[in-house]
C-alpha cells in the first residue's frame, strides 16, 4: 500500500537527509524509531505530501505522489491518507462531531454518521460529540484526532508521535484503538516516534540513525 | 464550509462585533444622509415648482420663501392689498396668487388664497366640493388623515401657528372637501379663500394682545398687528407667488419691487440654494465622518482577521492535510472579510431605516414631511465601497494564509 524508494530531501539550510527504502501494506503497523532530530517527523511529512523530496519516491495506493501537482496533491491527500499529530489540532469553532466529520466533507466524501458514532463508541468518545475541542483533555484530543483521521476510509495513516504527550495509561489505550482500528479498516499505519513504550505494541520496526 | 465561515466569526464575537458595529454604524450615517438629502432635495424642488418669485412684507427672504412656499416659518408680516394687485398688472408677469396665512388648527396652517393655488401643484378634490363661501374649507390629503377630517366636520381655528394659540371663537369653519394626495405642501394645509381670513380677523380686536411668536424673533414687526381690522381699501394678503411670462421678469422685477416698493421680493431658488450649501457643510462632514468610521471599520476587520491568523494556521494547515487546496483556504479568509462587510452593510441600511422611521416619528409633526423609506441609487455605490472594504481588509491575512508552510506550521507545533 505505501513504498518509500531512495527517499532523500534537503533542508533549506542544505543538510541532506537520505532514509532507508520500506514498505507496508493494508492492515500493517510500521514503527519509526530515532531519536529526535533525526528527520522522522521530516519523512513522515514526505510520505505525506506535505513537503516534497529531493530525490526518490513516494508510492501511495500505486500512486506516484511526487509527480502531482500542489492541488492534485492536496486532493490525494485529502482522499487516501489520514493523520495523527503529536499535538491535537482542530479547528477550534467547530464541535468535535463537526472536526471529525471535516475529514471526509474536506476528501468531498459522503459524511457518515453511522460509522462516526460506531468509531466514537469504540474510542470511547461518543459522550464528547457536541462538545468544543478545546474543552477536551490531551487523552481525549488523541483519540479524536485517530477517529478523524480513519473516518474516511484511508489508505494510509500516518501518526506523528501520537502517545508522547500521554501517560502510561493513556499511551496504551491510544495506540491499541490506533492499530486495531487501522487493521479493522485495512489501513497501512506508519508510526513515527521516539516513544519506547510503543516498541513492545507494534513489532514491525524501522530505526532512523542521524 | 459555510459553518465554518460562520462558526469562525462568532468563536470570537467580541471581534467581529466590534468590526460589525464599525461598519454598521458607518453604513448607517452615510446611508441615512444620502436618503434625506435627497428626498429633502426632491421635496423642496417638488413644491418650487411653478414659483418663480415670492412677494412679502421687507424682512428675510429665506423666512419669507421658507414661510409663503413651505409653510414651516412664521410669515414675514403683511403686505397691502392695493400694492399687490398693482403689481401683478405687470405684463411680465403671468400668475400671481395671493396668499394670506397666520391661523392654523391643531398645527396645520391655514391658507386663505385662490384656486389658482391648487392648479399650481395639480391638487384635486378627492370628496365632497371646492370651498365657495366664506368660512369654507378644503383639506388637504395629510391634514384630513391625520385630524380625521371630513366634508362636514366644523373646526375653530387658532391664531398663529402655536396649537396653544388664542382661538378664534366667534366663527367655526366648515369642510366642504378633502383633496387626493398630492405629493407637495398642498397636503399639509387647510385652504379656504382669501375673504375667510379677513373675515375672521376683522371681528378679533382682542388679537392685539397675543404676544409675539418665539419662533418670530427675526420678524422685525408682530405680524398680527396689521391684518386685526379689515376696512375695505386697508385689506391685506401675506405673500404672492408669481409666475413669470418670461425670463425677462427675473432680471427686472425683484429690483423694482425691492427697491421701490414697501414689499420684498425674494427668488426661492436663490434661497433654496443658499440653504442647501449651507446645509451642504454639515452634510459633507457627516459624511467625511462616516467614511472615516468605515475605515476604521476595515481596520478593525483586518487586525481581527490577522490577529486569530497566528493561533489560526494550525487550523489551516491540519485543513490542509486533510485535502483542502490553497485557494480554498485563501477564499475561506476572503469570505469571512465579505460575510462581515455584508452583514454590517444590510444591517446598516435596517438601521438607517428605522432612523428614519424615527424621524418620521418625532420630526413629522413639526415640518409635516415624511422620509420614504426605498432604496436610493446611491446605496449601490455604498454597496460596492462596503465590499472593497471588506477585501482589502481581508486580502492580507487571505495571502498569509495561502502561503502558509504546513510541514513546518504542523511540526514546530
Amino acid at each position: 500500500m505505501i513504498s518509500a524508494k531512495k527517499l532523500s530531501y534537503q533542508y533549506p539550510a542544505g543538510k541532506t537527509m537520505v532514509y532507508p527504502d520500506f514498505e507496508s501494506v493494508g492492515g500493517n503497523a510500521l514503527l519509526i524509531l530515532g531519536k529526535s532530530g533525526c528527520g522522522k517527523t521530516t519523512l513522515l511529512h514526505l510520505l505525506g505530501g506535505l513537503l516534497r523530496p529531493k530525490e526518490g519516491h513516494v508510492i501511495i495506493h500505486g500512486k506516484d505522489i511526487t509527480t502531482l501537482t500542489e492541488k492534485a496533491l492536496d486532493q490525494f491527500r485529502g482522499k487516501h491518507i489520514g493523520f495523527v499529530f503529536q499535538k491535537s489540532y482542530f479547528v477550534q469553532s467547530i464541535s468535535v462531531k463537526d472536526n471529525i466529520l471535516l475529514a471526509p466533507y474536506l476528501a468531498k466524501k459522503p459524511a457518515d454518521t453511522i460509522r462516526l458514532f460506531h468509531l466514537a463508541k469504540s474510542l470511547g468518545i461518543d459522550h464528547l460529540l457536541p462538545k468544543l475541542p478545546a474543552t477536551l483533555s490531551q487523552g481525549e484530543q488523541q483519540r479524536v484526532s485517530i477517529a478523524r483521521a480513519i473516518i474516511h476510509h484511508p489508505d494510509l495513516v500516518l501518526a506523528d508521535e501520537p502517545t508522547s504527550s500521554l501517560d502510561d495509561e493513556n499511551t496504551a489505550t491510544v495506540a491499541r484503538l490506533l492499530l486495531q482500528l487501522c487493521s479493522e479498516n485495512g489501513a497501512a499505519l506508519v508510526v513515527v516516534t521516539h516513544d519506547e513504550r510503543l516498541k513492545s505494541i507494534i513489532p514491525n520496526q524501522i530505526t532512523l540513525t542521524p | 464550509m459555510l459553518k465554518i465561515i460562520y462558526r469562525n466569526l462568532v468563536y470570537k464575537p467580541l471581534n467581529a462585533l466590534l468590526s460589525l458595529i464599525l461598519l454598521m454604524l458607518s453604513v448607517a450615517i452615510i446611508s441615512l444622509l444620502l436618503v434625506a438629502g435627497k428626498q429633502v432635495s426632491e421635496k423642496l424642488d417638488n413644491d418650487l415648482e411653478g414659483i418663480d418669485m415670492v412677494v412679502g412684507a421687507k424682512g428675510s427672504p429665506l423666512q419669507l420663501v421658507l414661510s409663503a412656499v413651505y409653510h414651516v416659518d412664521a410669515p414675514t408680516g403683511n403686505i397691502s392689498k392695493a400694492e399687490a394687485d398693482k403689481l401683478t398688472k405687470n405684463p411680465l408677469i403671468e400668475s400671481a396668487i395671493p396668499l394670506s396665512y397666520g391661523d392654523s388648527y391643531k398645527g396645520y396652517r391655514i391658507l386663505g388664497t385662490t384656486p389658482q393655488y391648487l392648479e399650481l401643484y395639480k391638487a384635486v378634490l378627492e370628496q365632497g366640493k371646492m370651498y365657495a363661501g366664506t368660512m369654507e374649507v378644503v383639506a388637504g390629503s395629510k391634514v384630513a388623515l391625520r385630524l380625521g377630517l371630513k366634508p362636514g366636520d366644523t373646526f375653530l381655528s387658532t391664531h398663529g401657528e402655536d396649537a396653544k394659540g388664542q382661538v378664534h371663537e366667534q366663527t367655526a369653519y366648515k369642510i366642504t372637501g378633502v383633496l387626493k394626495p398630492a405629493g407637495a405642501v398642498v397636503d399639509q394645509l387647510l385652504l379656504t379663500s382669501t375673504e375667510s381670513i379677513w373675515d375672521i380677523h376683522g371681528e378679533s380686536h382682542e388679537l392685539k394682545t397675543v404676544p409675539p411668536h418665539v419662533e418670530g424673533e427675526a420678524i422685525d414687526h408682530d405680524n398680527h398687528n396689521d391684518h386685526d381690522t379689515v376696512p375695505e381699501a386697508e385689506k391685506q394678503i401675506t405673500a404672492l407667488l408669481i409666475k413669470f411670462r418670461s425670463p425677462m421678469g427675473i432680471m427686472m422685477l425683484p429690483r423694482m419691487i425691492n427697491e421701490n416698493s414697501t414689499m420684498q421680493a425674494a427668488i426661492p431658488t436663490l434661497e433654496i440654494n443658499r440653504l442647501v450649501n449651507l446645509m451642504g457643510i454639515g452634510i459633507s462632514t457627516l459624511q467625511g465622518i462616516a467614511l472615516a468610521i468605515m475605515l476604521i471599520a476595515g481596520l478593525s476587520v483586518f487586525v481581527s482577521l490577522y490577529n486569530r491568523l497566528k493561533e489560526r494556521k494550525f487550523e489551516h494547515a491540519l485543513m490542509r492535510s486533510m485535502g483542502t487546496s490553497r485557494g480554498v483556504i485563501f477564499l475561506l479568509l476572503m469570505a469571512e472579510g465579505l460575510f462581515l462587510a455584508l452583514v454590517g452593510f444590510v444591517a446598516g441600511i435596517g438601521l438607517c431605516r428605522i432612523g428614519l422611521s424615527l424621524l418620521n416619528k418625532m420630526a413629522a409633526e413639526d415640518f409635516h414631511f415624511q422620509f420614504g423609506y426605498g432604496w436610493v441609487k446611491e446605496e449601490g455605490w455604498l454597496f460596492g465601497i462596503t465590499l472593497l472594504i471588506g477585501i482589502f481588509a481581508a486580502i492580507i491575512p487571505a495571502v498569509k494564509a495561502y502561503r502558509l508552510n504546513i510541514a513546518k506550521t504542523l511540526s514546530d507545533g
